[in-house]
């Protein structure tokens, strides 16, 4: 709702309108580019133009990047919850053990941060949105939105509790603030009640929230 | 990382930093919030372009080492509303870090 429309107001304020009244409807907002929209098509078209790249090019780079999604994050968890070597693995290099699962890791560096009884990691990027595309996907609006990224920092354990996630006083919560090259993925504790399970059931029970660090994984059903 | 020269690395893990306090002009990836404050090295994490110098389209060389650097809640907000254990770990690039005390 913009600021010059007649309609930006409340209606649990005491205003009321005659029966039959229809609101006007709220003008769309993409019926003009912004300036950045305006100069990613300039540059694309130039591109095209000088045969640089191709239409084709441009939707494949697409299609790779959407592709990706937590599925990934959870394959790489509910191995390292099945095997501890490759575990220690994941934590000492999350890049290459990445990689060993047959997942590129992409340009930047991985590193997995696990959670245990005595620490809750939480991932946040202050300065824009780094976030660890190539295991996870894109992120959520949430992650990018300046509510997250300057509480997450500031009260973590407010935002959790948003979540849905309490952490007791005595367990440490530890904020990885991205800033530069490193990306991040958090490790989430194994629930309990799932020693018999398989590691696709397992994954099963990793949400992308669980490796963002605002939720714990889920716990079986029954 | 290709072979493009890198400065040393000055600091260990467990070394007492001090984030410097500047202001610069400038695309920067020091966060307001740490600048001039005390923290810990967590880790080396390797040596990277200065992104100070890749924003305006220079390479950044010699590289820089970056850190992990940890610091303490309580420290950065005064009224930080969790428990005294609770931290940040922020990468810091080493030209922003100066030696520490020891808390």
């Amino acid at each position: 709702m913009s600021a010059n429309d007649p309609h930006a107001h409340r209606h649990d304020r005491g205003h009321a309108h005659p029966p039959g009244y229809r609101h006007p409807p709220r003008p769309d907002t993409d019926d003009r580019l912004g300036y950045y929209q305006a100069m990613e098509i300039a540059v694309r078209e130039l591109l095209t133009e000088k045969k640089i790249i191709a239409p084709a090019d441009v939707q494949r780079a697409i299609e790779a990047m959407e592709a990706r999604s937590p599925a990934q994050g959870a394959r790489i968890v509910a191995h390292a919850w099945a095997d501890p070597a490759y575990k220690a693995r994941l934590l000492a290099d999350g890049s290459a053990a990445v990689a060993e699962l047959g997942i590129e890791p992409g340009p930047y560096k991985l590193i997995v941060v696990e959670n245990t009884p005595k620490l809750h990691n939480l991932v946040v990027c202050t300065l824009c949105s780094c976030y660890p595309r190539y295991v996870l996907g894109p992120p959520p609006d949430w992650y990018k939105s300046r509510n997250y990224r300057s509480r997450a920092v500031r009260e973590p354990r407010t935002v959790l509790r948003e979540f849905g996630t309490e952490i007791a006083d005595g367990v440490e919560v530890r904020v990885h603030d991205s800033t530069a090259d490193m990306r991040y993925l958090v490790l989430p504790e194994r629930p309990a009640g799932t020693a018999k399970l398989s590691e696709a059931k397992l994954a099963e029970l990793v949400g992308r929230d669980s490796m963002i660090g605002v939720s714990r994984a889920r716990s079986p059903k029954g | 990382m290709s072979g493009a020269a890198a400065l040393a690395a000055r600091f260990r893990p467990g070394d007492a930093v001090r984030v410097r306090f500047a202001e610069p002009p400038g695309h920067l990836r020091t966060p307001w919030y740490v600048r001039g404050q005390p923290g810990v090295i967590e880790r080396l994490c390797g040596a990277y372009p200065n992104p100070e110098e890749l924003a305006f389209n220079r390479p950044g060389t010699p590289k820089q080492p970056l850190y992990r650097v940890r610091f303490k809640q309580q420290k950065l907000w005064p009224d930080y509303a969790g428990p005294s254990g609770d931290t940040v770990e922020v990468e810091i690039f080493q030209h922003w870090l100066e030696p520490g005390a020891q808390p």
